[in-house]
């Protein structure tokens, strides 16, 4: 299921501020991407681009290719719906739909896309719960609404609800940056499980969350405020916490920035 | 009226002496007790000037007895306090003695009969007859408008905070600001000229249509406020699991945002359920039961509560009737808002474990 991505030169606007400029990066299938970079490097913003999130804000747009498998998510007369089908997305802070119960919020995607069969539905949520690594602590309260549970849980919730629909890749904008330390190890020992199957992006400010987790990390950086955010380098994580090759990374890394 | 506690002066930086609890009541009682003793004296006959004079006194007793024993900022605060009292009294005095009045002389006539029966073969001036025509008008011209103008509202404020941008979600802002304003003589008058044209005769659903034209702004602005209350962050999640945007608003944007939305609506209603003026240019009063809102002039309670005055000829009989419809229109404007609390609180997003 798992699919590569490949960025090329990929440029972003919130109406005439450029956020990211003249990216190029690949993303390899079933591995764990980590972006680290300080706050308004952009790192966020590019990660939206790759489900054409970034288009949902006003006066946002994209100049650049992304491939998915050799298909441009840009290309002309593609759906923004079913790139996001294909590409699913985890926030930071937990956002279960609250008018729904936990088994409607697993559902929703489906649901909501109309294309499930009723007699898969209970089968595919079980899964989805299992998958994301909550089934044993709600298999007692399907029915009770998903903003009962507690933060951890929540954004847990909001993975098995995002890989319910069976997406190629899936994004998480600092999924644990809400959370507290064992939720955090919850997630992260289930992203572990996850990257067998999926093609898996994190935004985290947290560089040891980046170094436990991914197998390969991108460091984004800007020159200056207002200026455009930009990808310093990306290379096995390994790599870029023992040697990295810019210095700036190193200086980053090691907490000397500036 | 002096009760200050003397405790020791100064034991420590952190207590000073202190009224006891019950001090703002006395100090009510006792400023209440003057201000009569003021007003007996005075010769003054209108007990609003007796419950000012209690007001004033009240809070100038306050600050000097809380300055005397507690010094100036812990005086400052409790008139304060005080001022805040006395404001919500005030505002609450005429709203409790409008209910009682309407209440009082409301039920001297208010019965069964009375809700069931027409105007029919009732003269004005005769005791009898009943308010069952002006109901029937009143709650077929509401519901109509509320049929039209719900839905349009509804819409356009989904326009205007999911879908609009630039000049035309402005243009259309600033009419709704504008049409909250219009006064609604003004939207009868629109309706008139239209039925002039057509060379129509007076009918209920007329009046519907003067009373939507009133009730649109409201419903658009209270919905829009509503929807700008549903975080982006869940449409952002809807958005990203693949779900288009139409389905998005649908079940997602507005199930969160429903019981606001009707809370919305029912203030709507209740806002034009008392409206005359458009109701008394197209509508035209009737004392005959007419259930076809499509035909023929319709009878609405607050115009049946105007013509019983304006026509009475100072007939009590008639006063009475005017009382009770009073009263069956509050308690209908009431019964709408419990509604939409009620739903507002059952489509409220749970939050429960």
């Amino acid at each position: 299921m798992a699919k590569r991505i490949d960025v090329s030169g990929l440029t972003a606007y919130y109406g005439s501020h450029k956020a990211i400029e003249d990216i190029s990066m690949t993303v390899e299938p079933r591995s764990v991407t980590a972006f680290i970079g300080p706050s308004g490097c952009g790192k966020s913003t590019f990660l939206r681009t790759l489900n054409r999130m970034h288009e949902v804000t006003p006066g946002g747009r994209v100049e650049g290719k992304v491939l998915l498998d050799d298909e441009d998510l840009y290309g002309h007369g593609v759906d923004p719906v079913s790139v996001r089908r294909e590409v699913g997305m985890v926030f930071q802070r937990p956002n279960p739909f609250p008018t729904m119960s936990i088994f409607d919020n697993v559902a929703a995607g489906l649901r909501l896309n109309g294309n499930y069969k009723k007699n898969e539905l209970s089968d595919i949520v079980e899964k989805s719960l299992r998958g994301a690594n909550l089934w044993n602590e709600v298999k007692d309260r399907l029915n009770k609404p998903g903003s009962g549970l507690s933060g951890g849980q929540q954004q847990r919730l909001c993975i098995a609800r995002a890989i319910a629909v069976e997406p190629n890749v899936l994004l998480m904008d600092e999924p644990c940056s809400a959370l507290d330390p064992i939720s955090t190890l919850a997630i992260e020992d289930l992203i572990g499980e996850l990257k067998e199957r999926f093609t898996i992006v994190i935004v985290t400010h947290n560089m040891q969350q980046a170094a436990r987790v991914s197998d390969r990390t991108a460091f984004f950086n800007l020159a200056a405020v207002g200026q455009p955010g930009k990808l310093v380098e990306i290379d096995d994580t390994e790599r870029i916490f023992s040697n990295p090759s810019v210095q700036a990374t190193e200086d980053y890394i090691s907490g000397r920035f500036g | 009226m002096s009760h200050a506690v003397v405790t020791d002066k100064r034991p420590s930086s952190l207590r000073g002496a202190q009224l006891p609890k019950w001090s703002p009541w006395a100090i009510a009682a006792g400023s209440l007790a003057v201000a009569v003793g003021i007003g007996l004296a005075a010769g003054l006959h209108s007990r609003i000037q007796w419950g000012l004079i209690a007001a004033l006194l009240f809070i100038a007793g306050t600050f000097g007895i809380a300055a005397r024993v507690e010094g100036k900022r812990q005086a400052k605060d409790r008139v304060a306090t005080s001022l805040v009292w006395v404001a919500f009294l005030i505002a609450v005095v005429p709203l409790v003695s409008l209910i009682w009045v309407t209440v009082q002389r409301g039920m001297k006539v208010l019965d069964g009969y009375f809700l069931t029966h027409s105007m029919g073969l009732v003269a004005d001036s005769e005791p009898g007859g009943g308010i069952y025509h002006a109901i029937l008008g009143s709650l077929e011209q509401v519901g109509l408008a509320t049929v039209i103008a719900a839905p349009i509202g509804v819409l356009t404020a989904i326009y205007l905070v999911e879908y609009g941008r630039g000049n035309l979600a402005r243009a259309v802002t600033f009419f709704v600001d504008v049409m909250t304003g219009i006064p609604s003589i003004v939207a009868g008058l629109f309706i008139l000229s239209l039925m002039l044209i057509f060379d129509m005769q007076p009918f209920g659903f007329a009046g519907s249509l003067a009373l939507a034209i009133l009730m649109m702004p409201v419903v658009v602005r209270s919905t829009e406020e509503m929807l700008k209350l549903v975080p982006n962050e869940l449409r952002e999640a809807s958005l990203a699991l693949g779900v288009p945007k139409w389905r998005t608003i649908l079940k997602v944007v507005l199930p969160t945002s429903i019981g606001g939305i009707t809370t919305g609506i029912m203030l709507a209603v209740a806002r034009i359920a008392g409206e005359t003026a458009p109701v008394l240019l197209l509508v035209w009063g009737n004392p005959f039961i007419n259930a076809n809102p499509f035909e023929g002039a319709q009878a609405s309670l607050p115009l049946y509560i105007y013509q019983q005055y304006a026509n009475s000829a100072g007939s009590g009989a008639a006063y009475d009737r005017a009382w009770a419809a009073s009263l069956t229109l509050i308690a209908f404007v009431m019964i709408l808002n419990l509604l939409a609390r009620g739903i507002a609180r059952w489509k409220a997003p749970k939050t429960g474990r």
